[in-house]
């Protein structure tokens, strides 16, 4: 296993797919000559040239539906969107066509695509480049959703992603692809869509999170066992759609308290959904009311220090934790 | 243009009924004459009739609610329109709080702006995202989040039913100590609040605290008092209860009572029921079969021993005092929760066998609880009968607006001395009367009853 950069193990997972299938190709703004806006893609383009990277003009709803059209034809492309946020100026392919077709077509037609960029919020970039639509994504049937928040599941979602038969949204954290960990070499190391993963074992208290606010909550998952003995148990999701269930329910059942954690604003965001699904589900292994930390129901802040208080951080999480087992602070 | 249905006087005396049951939900289609719901009066549990034809909107009412006479219960319209606001406590809403009383009383016409029947949906939801972005405010604005939360979570707890309901307690906590059989207010909580959480069922049942009651009781049983034979509990007033109540405390203070009894031979109506029985209780209903209770005969006799004594079926108005002219028989009915006197209508006019078919309607309707109003007022003389208990003899409380009551005990086998000094074995039953002072004078109680033995100890003389 070798310790790469979120970023590096996306490529990675590019690289392989497109050397192990010819149908795969990377479509956006910049993917191909200048390498990525994030440097996704840097070199791929050199080794695999003009057929495999493709340099897009800026129209959205232009390649997004390039991509809809070949994928419809037996392609499997991989669009990459500068900033997610962008995703909205093609949002009737994105939504519309891309989500519908196999179920308009009677199952005749299968869209492999993927949409894949740096989404949510966290590098000071304004209220038009910084939005967390993974709750907006997911609420049309026939998307798919994953948020990986560490670089082993950043490669096995990706590869996942790009061999599922449906459009895929793989929504990176921009902040996180600099973050180094270890990434199995096996080229058909893939994490399958649906499941989610407990980071971290626990007895008091879930925290059920995605993203980056997954390692938010594992660094107040450490100071709390540090400090306060508390021992919380950490389950990233990785996959907003289809959303898995039982792993949640399981860990709630196991602590009795569930605290959501996401970089969604809170209204009609997927802390609301696992609310409802633990209270409907879990509702006799309780032992506190279910809290949600999510971001400050405004457009995101340009201003640093301001950001930082708008996203669910660690500290934040900590005193929520610490009412919800009424300790002390 | 929705209409709002209010609760109906159902009764003379009715003040407020509870709605028991729902026959439409919210969302259901009605159409006139279709029964909307159950309400239980001071007397009787009676279907609710719609006059509209539509969609129930809302239901303002929730089952078990007491809801007094002119309030809304529901509002029906076409369907997908929003339900009228009404204020609680009910009454329609108005948001002109500066129009007139009138105005407000014209009900048929409730207020319908938009945004005021909006308001009850969307102030929680504003509150609750104001909630959650409050969660992400720093420090000062914790105290008055933590009060709110309070606030929710007493309510929570408060709603849940059961055992140890006004104890604050999680869900889990609640189920760990069902299954451990501890009780919840023995547990002291240690969560927000003062909630009982999981930790606090754990250490309660390390510490061998919160142990329930009975378990308890042996060791407590040599020097504090024992644990009770049956579970203390307490009943809710029921209309019924409650209407009994008020009725009987307003005749035994009111009305001045004196009583009377008299000893009649029970042998002649008996055999008469069992000659009747024997010939009649095979035969099929359309050829006359028919079984006859004692009380029958007793009602039958009652009726016609008013033809001798019109006296005793006399009301009091306070200036004046009514003689009826028929003899409207009331007759006492226990049922589980309370008793009922319904009424046979002219029983002076009735034969034994109508007399008879329309008791056991009467007694069924009651125990069901389906009574009408109409089939419980307007009595002039009633009859208790406490016989069949073994009871021989006791005096009931008068039923306003009577002037007097029947007590009927049972008929039990006595030593007779006869017209040669014999001591032979007889049958006897004992007919209490309460008389209403006012109205009525020892006399008149003491002829009426000499008229009734007369009658019930030749019984071929209700055949006439």
């Amino acid at each position: 296993m070798a310790v790469i950069t979120y970023r590096q193990a996306i490529k990675d997972a590019l690289a392989e797919e497109i050397m192990r299938d010819e149908n795969v190709f990377v479509m956006g703004e910049e993917v191909a000559q200048y390498n990525g806006a994030y440097k996704v893609t840097e070199g791929l383009w050199a080794r695999f040239g003009d057929k495999r990277l493709v340099d897009a003009p800026i129209s959205e709803a232009g390649f997004i539906g390039l991509g809809i059209g070949s994928a419809m034809m037996g392609l499997r492309p991989v669009i990459e969107m500068m900033f997610f946020s962008f995703v909205y100026v093609a949002w009737d392919q994105a939504v519309n066509n891309a989500s519908s077709l196999r179920y308009m077509s009677g199952g005749k037609i299968n869209v492999p695509l993927v949409i894949r960029g740096p989404a949510n919020g966290g590098t000071n970039v304004g209220a038009t480049h910084s939005h967390t639509p993974e709750n907006l994504v997911a609420n049309f049937p026939g998307l798919k959703v994953v948020c990986p928040a560490t670089p082993a599941d950043a490669k096995g979602l990706m590869k996942a992603a790009i061999r599922d038969n449906d459009p895929v949204f793989v929504m990176e954290s921009t902040v996180l692809y600099g973050m180094e960990g270890e990434v199995p070499d096996d080229e058909d190391f893939i994490v399958p869509l649906g499941k989610a993963d407990v980071k971290r074992e626990g007895k008091d208290l879930t925290i059920v999170a995605h993203g980056r606010s997954v390692l938010m909550a594992l660094e107040a998952a450490k100071e709390l066992s540090e400090k306060h003995k508390i021992e919380v148990e950490v389950v990233d999701l990785r996959s907003i759609r289809p959303l898995d269930e039982e792993t949640i329910i399981k860990s709630v059942k196991k602590t009795g308290r569930a605290l959501l954690v996401e970089e969604n604003k809170p209204y009609c965001g997927i802390g609301a959904q696992i609310s409802h699904l633990i209270q409907r589900r879990c509702f006799d292994y309780l032992d506190a009311p279910v809290h949600r930390i999510s971001a400050v129901d405004a457009p995101a802040f340009y201003s640093p220090p301001v950001e930082k208080v708008q996203l669910p951080e660690a500290p934040i999480i900590i005193r929520e934790a610490l009412d919800m087992l009424n300790v002390k602070r | 243009m929705a209409e709002i249905i209010e609760m109906p006087k159902l009764s003379d005396t009715m003040t407020t009924g509870t709605l028991v049951n729902w026959l439409k939900q919210e969302g259901d289609s009605v159409s006139a004459g279709d029964m909307i719901c159950e309400v239980e009066t001071d007397k009787a549990t009676m279907e609710v009739e719609c006059f509209e034809d539509g969609v129930i909107l809302k239901h303002y009412a929730k089952e078990g609610e007491s809801v007094a006479i002119g309030q809304p219960i529901c509002a029906v319209g076409e369907k997908g329109e929003e339900a009228p606001a009404v204020e609680a406590g009910g009454g329609a809403s108005s948001d002109d709080s500066g129009k007139s009383a009138k105005e407000s009383e014209s009900k048929a016409e409730p207020a319908k702006e938009p945004e005021s029947s909006k308001e009850p949906k969307e102030a929680p939801k504003s509150e609750e995202t104001k909630g959650e972005k409050e969660d992400k405010q720093p420090k000062a604005e914790d105290a008055q989040k933590e009060e709110a939360k309070d606030a929710s979570d007493d309510e929570d707890a408060k709603a849940d039913a059961g055992d140890d309901k006004d104890v604050k307690v999680s869900p889990l906590a609640r189920k760990l100590a069902k299954e451990k059989g501890l009780v919840l207010s023995m547990i002291k909580g240690t969560g927000p609040g003062g909630r009982i959480v999981r930790d606090d069922v754990l250490k309660a049942e390390k510490e061998g605290t919160a142990k329930p009651q009975p378990k308890q009781a042996p060791a407590a049983a040599a020097a504090g008092p024992a644990a009770p034979f049956i579970e203390e509990k307490t009943i809710p007033v029921t209309n019924m209860r409650s209407s009994i109540a008020r009725a009987l405390v307003g005749s035994k203070t009111q009305a001045p009572h004196f009583y009377l009894q008299i000893e009649v031979d029970g042998k002649p109506i008996t055999d008469l029921r069992a000659a009747l029985n024997h010939k009649l209780s095979n035969l099929p209903a359309e050829q006359g079969g028919v079984k006859f209770t004692v009380n029958d005969l007793i009602l039958k006799a009652a009726a016609e021993a008013v033809r001798r004594v019109p006296a005793i079926n006399r009301e009091w108005k306070g200036d004046k005092i009514v003689q009826h002219g028929g003899v409207q028989l009331a007759f006492g009915v226990a049922i589980d929760d309370g008793l009922l006197t319904p009424v046979i209508r002219d029983a002076h006019a009735k034969s034994l066998r109508q007399i008879a078919f329309e008791a056991k309607d009467l007694i069924g309707k009651a125990r069901n609880k389906k009574l009408k109003p109409n089939e419980m007022s307007g009595s002039t003389l009633t009859v208790t009968n406490l016989g069949m208990f073994g009871i021989s003899d006791f005096y009931g409380i008068i039923n306003p607006p009577n002037a007097a009551i029947l007590s009927v005990g049972a008929t039990v086998k006595t030593p007779i001395v006869d017209e040669n000094d014999n001591i032979t074995i007889g049958y006897r039953m004992k007919v209490g009367l309460s008389g209403d002072h006012r109205v009525i004078d020892g006399a008149v109680g003491a002829q009426y009853l000499q008229a009734l033995k007369d009658i019930l100890e030749t019984p071929s003389v209700m055949l006439v």
